[in-house]
Formats: structure tokens, C-alpha cells, sequence
């Protein structure tokens, strides 16, 4: 049966909705409120507090633990310096991603890999002849995200390191009441955001201490079900929704290489050999068959095709992830594995897979939509991901 | 003159139901007929202390094909399952490993023991899936003969080699599947000593062979390639007991006329020149028939109620040699209270959840390889092992309408309880059986010997006296390799088919084998139809 994370006793007081999520095995609040609403404007406009520390965390140390690091993921690992941290997918041999997530350089030869599945297996096979250990600090490591333009005002309020001089994608470390954290500026909504990494039995200390701080900075406990619209507005693609893990698929047409999603640019094939990079070698001068991209549904079409019913055009408030078809004149050219509406763009967008030919921006396609209990098709526009991404994110 | 049938069928198991099911719809008269006073053979519920209902021999569901239940309707006949949700498999030392029915949780509790084996669980997972995907159309189709060249055998052999194909990346697991031990097979993946010992002990039920004994690891596919509801893997409990799998069998016969007769022991198989005729019952009753069906076991059907005069030498040395050696045995009880194994104190407080919850599922008595390997040393030489391997579930937890109110039945399936003993007979060894299998369980559950109200012990020779099984083999024979497929029961007559003309079989002993399935019932009626009978 799921249980609690560290901040259970916090989030079940609070969860008034009763509305959980399963995320790896833990109970996480879906939505506090009736609506998400409230909190997805959290994250837009204040400081949204996420637990997420149902994320699992390794530690990998030792004199040995960089040449792991070049050897498992795709990017250049030598270019991330101490307290930097790095976004990036990991492949198996045939070069399809088994996952992607972030990499944070503690020290010279010091690393935690934060994954959305569990890697142990996969850092262990491949740290043969490795001078180097490997931890599994999942259930050790709480970790909350503080994501939405007021998060800065409130980590300075509570925290004593460097958070103004804490750029993009860096660490620091420092404590939040007497408690030692890490506070990362990294997140999952394409806000200004941090997580911190906090240790799981001091955890209950860290949340009291951000919310008593954070209320005059209208900090809001937020559900995941919030965030899961935020990422889709900031093209963040979602393991097992927009792509199967390698690992998980159980046919090869199920597999997709970071070039089919969109992460090319986290591929760095001339760093030296890495697990994939000869399939990937090939895949770049072929070039991908297939690719992730957004999608936005166009308005008018869609208002006229529910008109014509008598009905008002009927907006997903969550990010639904059941895949619809995606087509072209020829035919079926795709799926759109989630879709939303975002409040924030007042547009109905979504993360789509189509087949290369079809991946420019601007291509017209047809998604299937379900209208009165009949299957139609509506007009939508094939675009560039991200949906939305405020300069705040990085500034 | 009495009523002559198209079809008699031998043996209400839920075989010769399934058979005699689709020749009726098919519009065939037929008449079964089975030795017992009820219906279902290994397939039965008995009350057999007044008030609690006892699963006397099988006990969980997973291999029933579902075509069968889909094309018979069952669940209008009353066919139900109840989830069993996970595996307790509880340690020498008070500990235990929980596999959940979630795979996230599952995982947290793999971790405890080594979270190399959590990881690798789902990898692990999914190789069984595509093993399952390669013998599964295998499971609703007859055996094609490797030697013959008729065009529909071709065909046959074509589509084998169709779905090999298609899951070519996995031949050589296939390969490796069918020639190692179970115990080789999982420590390829796993480290955890009870993680190894419950998943290897599926290797070994029902055979006469150790988890370290090559062969075994493909009794492991067997027993996972089961599916319920779209889900390999999956086991549930029948409401009202495994007896009510069969009654749902015998209504859907029933309702496309077939009849069915208890109380009606065959004593021989009528044959005129090579042909059967019909069939002979004990006190002298004929009942004639075009075709007669075989759902008992080979050397029951052969060398029992055929006769070896009427076969050739040949065929009578090859089912003489085939394997049916006895392995297990069963002990049912029936309880006054919910039992509380030691691992499980104050679980509720550690864990957030009641006991309970972890009893709704199956309890392996299976703690590491060496133990199952000891049971089996014991068994090698003519002993019922001094620390007995145990399936256990307590079917009351999902039905309660299995005892009164309060009360339970735990089904205890056993291992090692060779047919052949060294010393003595099974009507006297059959309570020092019980004690060991009572003692053994008794030091996980301190509390099981003051809440049994009555127990049951069935040896090898009870499930050969009482339900026809002979040597007291669970399988109608042992699944090992040179038996399986176009090897079942015999060379050359893997098509349900037998030398003598207008006679088949349908049991455990055909392909593809035992357990509670319906696929021989099935594949059996269909090539009886097809050669017009
Ligand atoms: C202890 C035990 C536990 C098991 N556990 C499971 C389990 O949990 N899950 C599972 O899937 N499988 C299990 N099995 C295996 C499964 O029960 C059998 O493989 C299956 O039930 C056999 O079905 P059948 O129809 O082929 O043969 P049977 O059920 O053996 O049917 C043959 C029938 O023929 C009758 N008969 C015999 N002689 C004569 C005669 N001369 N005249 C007329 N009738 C006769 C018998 O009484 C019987 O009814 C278990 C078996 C045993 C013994």
C-alpha cells in the first residue's frame, strides 16, 4: 500500500479534499483545494510548496563517479562545474531513452541524480570497474519545490545562503532554521523556482518554517495536479505519458531516442563514448523518424464544431494524458499524449508526437476529439514547445 | 433399448465438462459420466466439517483460458473471482517479503532485502511477459507433429514458428527457460534469499523435481503465464470455492444439452476392432456412443480402461513410461479465528496497515533456495520432508460465505509427499504427515495450533484412491519437457487424438497440461468436430 512522504503529517491536515495521487509508491497531494486552480495561479503569481519528494535520489561518490556520469548520460558532464547542475536524458545501448532527469555536481567527484524512476540497476551495470559508490538516498532525501515569482522573497527570508547569487540550473547549500539543506534553482513549472533537498527526519521543520515565512509572500501548498499544467505550458515532456521508458516499453515501436523527443541538444556525441551514442551516431545523420512537439487546438473550429450541438466548447482543467490520434490528409501522423487548457494563454495546447515530415511549426494537423459523444476532428496547429516560459525563469 | 450418444465423455473434471460444453453447442448429444457423487474432480468444493467449505484440492485460478469463459458465458453459471492480492513470504527469522499486487509498493518491500532486486523486479517482469506472449497462442492450439507433412500441420508448424518470430529477441531466454532450474533462472536477476526462494518455489509445484533441478524453470512460466483480466500473473479466488468453476462448467453444458451422470464409475472402454464403442460401468450398465473422450489421466485411460491388448506394444511401453510421479499434498483446516503469524505484530502500527491485508493473498512458506532443495533431498529418497515447502491461502478473507461467521479455512498446499515411501504406507504415515506440516507452519503462526477445529491431510495415495489421480500427480503427469507440447502425453499423439478410431482424450495428461485451464477440454471438442465426429 502507498504511504506517506516525510511531509505526511502536514499534507494530510491540509488535504481536505481527500483528492491523493499514487507517485511511486507514496501519497501526494493531487489537489488541496476542490479546484486547482487557486494553486496553479500559486505557481503563476506567488510561491507555490510542492512535496515532491517521491523523486528518487542517488548519491554516487568516489574518484570514479565523473567517468560514470560521462558514461550513462548523453551530456557532457565534465562541463557541469561543482554546485552545477545539469538537465539530461540517459539511454540504453540501442540509444532510447530510459529516462532523463537532473544531475547536480556537489564536489569534483561527487554527484546526486535525481530520476523519475528508480536507476539503481542501471548506475550499478554500469560502474564495472569503477572506483565508486553508489547510494540510494530516496527515502532519506525529502525535497519540496518552491516555484512562482515570490519564491526568491521567501527563500531570503528563511534560508542563509546565497539565493540572489544563485543563478540557473546551480546549488547552494546553507540552513533553513537549524536544519542543513541544499536549495537548487530547478524545478518542473518554467517559473522562477527552487527545490530543496532536505534531510527526510528534519523534514516537517523545513515546510513549518517556509509557510510561517511565506505567508505574507502568499505562499500556497499546491497539489501535483497544478504542476502537471505548468509543465505542459513549459514543454516539459512527462516519463510514461508523453514517451515510455525503454525500460518499461514492451515493443520496440514503444521506445523513442532523445532525438525523437526533442533532446538532441542534450546529445554531445563527440564527448567521448557513452551508453547508446553509436545507435545515436547513426539516428543524427538519419535523422529522427518521429518528433515530440507542441500542439495548439485552434479556437474557432472548436467553438463552431460544439456550437453546432449546442454546447460550449468543453476545456480540460487538468492535463489529460489519454492519448488522442493526430492527422494529416494522409492519415494518422501522430498522438497527442497530454493536453490542457491553459488559463494562463487561454489556449488549449497540448504535447504532441507526429511524424517528422509533420514537426515544423505551423503545420496544420487534425486531433480527434470526442464532441457530444461523437468522434470529430478538430483543426490544430502544430508549434514550438515551450507553450509559455517567463524570462523570470532565468533571470 | 437404452439411448445411444454422439459423444460420451469420461470424467466430470472441469476438463471433460469443458469438452463436453462445446460439443454440445456444437449440437452433439452427450452424455458425461463421473466416478464421484459430485462434479469437477481436482476441481471440487466439499464440506467437510460441518459449516466450513474446503477448496479440497486446487485452489486459486489464473490459467482458465478466457476464450473458454468468454465462449461459454461462464459467469452467467455462476463463475466469479475474487482477487488475491500479493505474496507473504515470511522468514525463519520474524521477518517477511510482501509482493503486492502494485508494483511501486512492491518495490518498497523488495528494498528492504536488496534494491538491486527492486529494480530489477519489473525488468524481471517483463521478460516473464514476453515469455507468457511466446507459449500463449501455443495454449489454444493443437500441437503440430514436427515429423508430419500435411498441409494443415504445416500451417501449424508455420504459425509456431510465426510467433517465434515475432518474439525472436527472446529465444534465447526461451531456451534458457526450458533447460535450467528455476533456482539458476532467478539467481541470474535476484540476490534477496526470500525473494529467490518464493519465486523459484513456483518452479517446483506439482513436479517431482528441486528448484536446482534442471527443468523446473519452466514449470515457473507455467504457473506465471496465467492471466486474469488482461494481466499475466494474476490468481483469484473462485467464490464459493473452486467447486463453483466446475458447477459453472456443467450449467453451461448443461444448457446446450449435454447430461451429466455422478455416481457412474467406468470400469472399461468398449472396443470392437479397433474402435470404441462406448463404454462399460461398473455393475455391467453399457452406454453406447460414436465417439468416446478420456478425461482421465493416460495410464488411467490406457493401460486402466482400454486394456493393453487393444494397443500396440509400441504405444503401451511409451504411456507405461511416461512420468506421473506424486509430489504434493494438501492439508485444509478449518479455524476459529484469523491466524497471527509473528511477522506480522504490530505490523498495523509499523506500516499503517492491518494484518489482515497482508493475509488476503498467498503465504509462501518457501524462506530460500536451500530450503526448497533440503525439502526436496528429503522427498528424493522416499520421505515427505521434515520442513515442507507451503502454498497457503485463506480463501474466507474474500468469501466469507466459505465458513460462518468469524471463522476461516486455510488451504495448505505441500511439498515434498513422494508417492513412493520409503517406510510404511500412506494410511499410516498420513497424521505424522499433518503434525509435520502443522509444526512447520506453527513456528510462523504461534498461534495456529489453538485455532484448528479440524483438519484435513490428503497424501499422494488419498488423491489417488478418492480423486483418480494416479500416483497422486496434481498435472495428470509431470510437466517436464519431453513431455510437453507435441510430446503430450506421447509422440504422435499430441492431437488429442488415440490409436484406437473414434476415441480421444481431453485431461491434464494432453496438451497443454495441467492445471486449472479448460485449454485440453477445449482443443480436444475442436478436433473431435473437426474430423466430423
Ligand atoms: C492438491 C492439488 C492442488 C492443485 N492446485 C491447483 C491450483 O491451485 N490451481 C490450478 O490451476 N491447478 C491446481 N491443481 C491442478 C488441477 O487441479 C488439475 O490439473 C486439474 O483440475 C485437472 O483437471 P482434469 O479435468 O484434467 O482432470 P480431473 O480433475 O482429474 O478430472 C478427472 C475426473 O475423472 C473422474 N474419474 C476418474 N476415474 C473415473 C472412472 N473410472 N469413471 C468415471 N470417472 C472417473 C475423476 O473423479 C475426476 O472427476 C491442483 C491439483 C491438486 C491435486
Amino acid at each position: 500500500m502507498a504511504v506517506g512522504t516525510p511531509f505526511h503529517p502536514r499534507t494530510s491536515a491540509l488535504n481536505k479534499s481527500l483528492n491523493w495521487r499514487h507517485w511511486s509508491g507514496y501519497f501526494t497531494a493531487g489537489c488541496y483545494h476542490d479546484f486547482i486552480q487557486p494553486e496553479y495561479a500559486a505557481i503563476r503569481n506567488k510561491a507555490a510548496l510542492i512535496d515532491v519528494s517521491p523523486l528518487y535520489k542517488y548519491s554516487v561518490e568516489g574518484p570514479g563517479a565523473t567517468a560514470l556520469m560521462q558514461r550513462v548520460f548523453t551530456r557532457d558532464v565534465s562541463k557541469c562545474s561543482p554546485m552545477q547542475a545539469i538537465y539530461t536524458p540517459w539511454c540504453d545501448s540501442g540509444g532510447q531513452v530510459m529516462q532523463e532527469g537532473t544531475v547536480f555536481r556537489l564536489d569534483d567527484d561527487s554527484y546526486q541524480v535525481n530520476a523519475a524512476e528508480p536507476t539503481m540497476r542501471w548506475l550499478r551495470l554500469n560502474s564495472a570497474g569503477l572506483d565508486l559508490t553508489i547510494a540510494d538516498r530516496s527515502a532519506a532525501v525529502a525535497a519540496l519545490a518552491l516555484q512562482g515569482p515570490t519564491s526568491r522573497r521567501i527563500l531570503n527570508a528563511c534560508f542563509d545562503g546565497d539565493v540572489d547569487g544563485l543563478r540557473f540550473f546551480h546549488l547552494v547549500a546553507g540552513t533553513i532554521g537549524s536544519v542543513p539543506v541544499t536549495v537548487s534553482r530547478t524545478g518542473y513549472t518554467g517559473d522562477l523556482g527552487y527545490e530543496v533537498w532536505i534531510p527526510a527526519d528534519r523534514a516537517i521543520a523545513v515546510w513549518d518554517a517556509l509557510l510561517d515565512v511565506g505567508q505574507p509572500h502568499g505562499i500556497t501548498p499546491c497539489g501535483i495536479l497544478a504542476m502537471d499544467v505548468a509543465r505542459v505550458e513549459a514543454g516539459f515532456i512527462l516519463i510514461d505519458v508523453d514517451y515510455i521508458s525503454a525500460e518499461r516499453a514492451l515493443i520496440p515501436e514503444h521506445t523513442s531516442s532523445p532525438y525523437e523527443l526533442g533532446l538532441g541538444w542534450a546529445v554531445k556525441l563527440d564527448k567521448g563514448n557513452f551508453v547508446g551514442r553509436d545507435a545515436l551516431v547513426a539516428e543524427s545523420a538519419r535523422g529522427a523518424g518521429r518528433r515530440v512537439v507542441g500542439i495548439c487546438i485552434d479556437w474557432e473550429p472548436l467553438e463552431e464544431i460544439h456550437a453546432a450541438d449546442n454546447l460550449m466548447p468543453d476545456l480540460p482543467q487538468l492535463a489529460c494524458r489519454e492519448p488522442v490520434p493526430v492527422y494529416a490528409a494522409e492519415g494518422q501522423v501522430g498522438r497527442v499524449t497530454t493536453r490542457c487548457w491553459s488559463t494562463l494563454l487561454k489556449k488549449y495546447i497540448g504535447i504532441a508526437t507526429v511524424e517528422a515530415c509533420y514537426a515544423s511549426p505551423g503545420t496544420a494537423v487534425e486531433m480527434e476529439l470526442t464532441v457530444n459523444f461523437r468522434r470529430r476532428r478538430v483543426p490544430a496547429a502544430v508549434v514550438q514547445l515551450p507553450h509559455f516560459r517567463p524570462p523570470r525563469m532565468r533571470e | 433399448m437404452t439411448k445411444r450418444y454422439d459423444a460420451v465423455v469420461i470424467g466430470a473434471g472441469h476438463n471433460g465438462l469443458v469438452c463436453a460444453a462445446y460439443l454440445a453447442r456444437a449440437g452433439k448429444s452427450v452424455l458425461v459420466l463421473e466416478r464421484r457423487h459430485l462434479v469437477g474432480g481436482a476441481t471440487v468444493t466439499e464440506e467437510v466439517f460441518p459449516g466450513f467449505k474446503f477448496s479440497v484440492c486446487s485452489y486459486v485460478v489464473s490459467l482458465m483460458r478466457p476464450r473458454i469463459i468468454s465462449e461459454l458465458d461462464l459467469p452467467r453459471f455462476g463463475f466469479e473471482l475474487l482477487p488475491l492480492d500479493g505474496t507473504l513470504s515470511p522468514t525463519p527469522d520474524g521477518d517477511y517479503l510482501m509482493r503486492w499486487h502494485d508494483a511501486e509498493e512492491t518495490r518498497r518491500e523488495l528494498a528492504r532485502f536488496s534494491t538491486a532486486d527492486a529494480e530489477a523486479y519489473e525488468q524481471f517482469g517483463k521478460l516473464m511477459y514476453h515469455l507468457a506472449m511466446t507459449v500463449r497462442p501455443m495454449l489454444s492450439a493443437t500441437p503440430p507433429d514436427p515429423s508430419s507433412l500435411a498441409p494443415a500441420n504445416l500451417a501449424a508448424l508455420a504459425s509456431v514458428g510465426k510467433t517465434f518470430g515475432r518474439n525472436a529477441d527472446h529465444l534465447y531466454d526461451l531456451a534458457k527457460l526450458m533447460t535450467m532450474s528455476s533456482a539458476d533462472f532467478v539467481e541470474e536477476w535476484f540476490e534477496s534469499e526470500p525473494l529467490l526462494g518464493s519465486l523459484s518455489a513456483s518452479g517446483i509445484i506439482g513436479t517431482f523435481l528441486g528448484p536446482r533441478s534442471p527443468g523446473s524453470a519452466y514449470v515457473m512460466l507455467h504457473h506465471y503465464m496465467g492471466e486474469i483480466d488482461g494481466q499475466f500473473r494474476a490468481w483469484g479466488l473462485p467464490r464459493g470455492g473452486m467447486g463453483a468453476v466446475a458447477e459453472s462448467i456443467a450449467g453451461a453444458a448443461r444448457s446446450f444439452g449435454a447430461e451429466i451422470r455422478t455416481a457412474a464409475p467406468i470400469e472399461r472402454i468398449l472396443v470392437e476392432n479397433g474402435t470404441a464403442r462406448g463404454v462399460v460401468l461398473e455393475g455391467g450398465e453399457e452406454v453406447r456412443a460414436d465417439t468416446v473422450v478420456s478425461s482421465l489421466d493416460p495410464k488411467r485411460t490406457f493401460l486402466g480402461l482400454v486394456g493393453a491388448e487393444h494397443l500396440d506394444d509400441e504405444f503401451v511401453s511409451a504411456i507405461k513410461r511416461y512420468k506421473i510421479r506424486g509430489s504434493s499434498g494438501k492439508v485444509n483446516l478449518a479455524l476459529d479465528a484469523l491466524p497471527r503469524p509473528t511477522c506480522l505484530e504490530g505490523i498495523e502500527h509499523k506500516t499503517g496497515f492491518p494484518a489482515e491485508s497482508y493475509l488476503r493473498g498467498a503465504i509462501s512458506i518457501s524462506p530460500d533456495i536451500d530450503y526448497l532443495e533440503r525439502a526436496y533431498r528429503d522427498a528424493k529418497y522416499g520421505r515427505f520432508s521434515r520442513r515442507p515447502y507451503m502454498d497457503i491461502v485463506l480463501p474466507t478473507l474474500a468469501d466469507p460465505s466459505m465458513a460462518p461467521p468469524g471463522k476461516h479455512v486455510m488451504s495448505i498446499f505441500v511439498q515434498y509427499a513422494p508417492y513412493e515411501l520409503a517406510e510404511g504406507t500412506w494410511e499410516q504415515q498420513r497424521e505424522a504427515f499433518g503434525d509435520t506440516v502443522i509444526d512447520t507452519l506453527a513456528d510462523y503462526i504461534p498461534n495456529l495450533k489453538d485455532i484448528i477445529l479440524h483438519r484435513q491431510v490428503i497424501t499422494p495415495w488419498d488423491l489417488e484412491q478418492k480423486f483418480g489421480l494416479t500416483q497422486g500427480n496434481i498435472f495428470h503427469g509431470e510437466l517436464s519437457l519431453e513431455q510437453l507440447f507435441f510430446l503430450r502425453p506421447v509422440a504422435g499423439w499430441a492431437d488429442y487424438r488415440t490409436p484406437l478410431k473414434k476415441m480421444y482424450q481431453c485431461g491434464s495428461g494432453t496438451h497443454p497440461g495441467g492445471g486449472v485451464m479448460g485449454a485440453p477440454g477445449r482443443l480436444a471438442a475442436q478436433k473431435i468436430l473437426a474430423e466430423g465426429a
